[in-house]
């Protein structure tokens, strides 16, 4: 069997459906997925780690032409509000790529691909989101090229 | 209140690419300037605050003033990205404010040449042999692009689109008006990295680089370096009649950085840092954005400065697209914004923009900006934003005592 391993540790892929667990602070509930020393909100140590929904709604989006070497492009790139807190950034997979079809996303779900093999065959897992259900309209990607 | 900090003298570097020049050629370039423009020389300098960014650990400012005179005055070297340059002038400002200078020069100074996508990745796409977590997320290989859009045109541009989801009114095609001003004021600034005006058809078909930011909606980079003279209102009163009627007082001078967002390591918060600062320094300076006769901000992408219409509070709230879309940000609109052409055609050289802002403003209200002069400018705002995040915003007004 091929190892895998989350590409980042708030990923948690080793029991059952994918998910993401965030760091939440134990002052202020403020959820983070980098690791901090101290409430970003009232500055007090102690957090505890948070499952979080694997549902959500895009915020915001672009279309990306260019990026580094080595990124392939183009790609659709959300920010989505997760059903009962958290908020993260991701690709946008499953559906067209064009800002008039990805304006019109609205509620997505969390899915995971291969970002990478290692020298060793170990297999980089990231998450991304694909749309959850049928899309509803909403303003900023109705014109343009993409 | 403390005692108001006065302009005395300010210069900038035409922004471009210069290989023929190194950085120290152009912040001596610009410091020389600022001094003769003030009428000062180095020897009446008592601090000198330094900005640069990509060669931050060299000493900047210490390796300056063996260009243009070591006078063993303090250096503060600063970087604060984008920000650099107005957190050098905030420094000069506050080294007078508490009493230890009477005069102080603040210079942002830049070589990049063409730098391309600035990564937010200090190692894009970079993959180990062994995949070992590391880092504050456990990261096992560098992430830009692979969970979502990282590079800078891609981080403004989604923050655009945010906007347009919060607020109506706002498509592509407010962010090509914007395009369309800053290229078209450019074409009178003779110190612009670009002086051509595109048609908006022709900003419409540019290339995509992240939606909706095409190639004509981002900012080059380049070089180039701009520095500004600050002294005490009692150094000025010791000034000639003609350096006093010169003088431009800073009414206002604030740095924030981004306070606690749910989303800000999804997507930097832009806005709130922004209006907090532009809060302060409205409250500070005792006027309003009614009073403003021309407002310099960041412009890094298109999307930015739509945002920055509404966190600056030049139109109502969540009414940028209808700013831009009634022609109110042009030269001869209600409130000109980035008359210099912008960071979108004038250039961005990362740690000069912030004086370069400065430049700007004070030479309308001096009434010496040629044919780009806003006829009549009393009071102007300069605005800067470093991801990070730094904000920066300065109001200066025309008038000696």
């Amino acid at each position: 069997m091929t190892a895998r391993i989350p590409i980042v540790d708030y990923l948690v892929i080793d029991d059952g459906e994918p998910y993401l667990v965030a760091h939440e602070a134990v002052g202020s509930g403020a959820l983070t997925f980098t690791r901090r020393n101290a409430d970003p909100v009232s500055g007090e140590p102690g957090f505890v780690p948070r499952r979080l929904a694997t549902t959500g709604t895009v915020r915001a989006f672009t279309v990306v032409h260019r990026d580094a070497p080595g990124v392939e492009v183009p790609y659709a790139s959300v920010v989505v509000a997760l059903d009962g807190g958290g908020v993260v950034r991701g690709r946008l997979v499953g559906t067209s790529r064009h800002p008039r079809n990805v304006a019109t996303i609205e509620r997505v779900r969390l899915t995971t691909f291969v970002a990478g093999v290692d020298d060793h065959g170990t297999e980089a897992i990231a998450f991304a989101f694909e749309p959850d259900a049928a899309g509803v309209a909403v303003a900023g990607g109705g014109d343009g090229d993409g | 209140m403390a005692d108001a900090v006065w302009l005395v003298g300010v210069d900038m570097t035409p922004f471009g690419r210069f290989p023929d020049r190194d950085l120290l050629d152009l912040g001596s370039a610009a410091a020389l300037g600022a001094l003769s423009d003030a009428g000062l020389s180095i020897h009446d300098v008592d601090v000198l605050a330094a900005g640069n960014v990509f060669q931050a650990a060299s000493g900047v400012g210490q390796r300056l003033l063996q260009q243009i005179g070591q006078t063993g005055i303090p250096v503060f070297n600063v970087v604060n990205a984008c920000a650099t340059g107005a957190t050098a002038l905030r420094t000069a400002i506050m080294a007078i404010r508490a009493g230890e200078a009477e005069v102080a020069l603040a210079v942002g100074m830049e070589q990049m040449g063409k730098a391309g996508l600035l990564p937010t990745s200090l190692d894009p796409g970079w993959t180990p042999g062994t995949f070992t977590p590391a880092g504050r997320d456990g990261s096992v290989m560098d992430t830009g692009g692979v969970l979502g859009a990282a590079q800078m045109p891609a981080v403004f541009a989604t923050a655009g689109l945010e906007y347009a989801f919060r607020h109506g009114g706002v498509h592509f095609a407010q962010f090509a008006k914007v395009a369309e001003k800053n290229h078209a004021h450019s074409t009178l600034n003779p110190l612009a990295q670009y002086r051509k005006r595109f048609t908006y058809d022709e900003i419409w078909a540019a290339p995509m680089i992240a939606f909706p930011n095409n190639a004509l909606m981002c900012a080059p980079t380049g070089d180039g370096a701009a520095a500004v003279v600050v002294v005490s209102g009692e150094r000025l009163a010791s000034l000639s009649d003609e350096q006093r009627r010169r003088a431009v007082k800073i009414s206002a001078s604030v740095l924030t950085s981004d306070p606690w967002s749910d989303a800000g390591e999804a997507l930097p918060d832009f806005n709130t840092l922004t209006r907090n600062a532009a809060v302060a320094a409205y409250e500070e300076a005792g006027v309003t954005p009614a009073d403003l006769d021309l407002v310099e901000l960041h412009d890094c992408f298109a999307t930015a400065e739509l945002l920055h219409y509404d966190n600056l509070m030049l139109c109502a709230p969540g009414e940028a697209g209808r700013f831009i879309d009634e022609g109110h940000p042009w030269r001869d609109g209600t409130l000109p914004v980035n008359v210099s052409g912008g960071l979108l055609s004038k250039g961005h050289p990362v740690a000069a923009t912030g004086i370069a802002g400065i430049y700007e403003v004070a030479t309308h209200l001096r009434g010496e900006a040629g044919d780009r002069q806003i006829p009549g400018a009393t009071v102007g705002l300069a605005h800067v934003l470093g991801l990070g995040s730094s904000c920066g915003v300065h109001i200066l007004e025309r008038g000696a005592p």
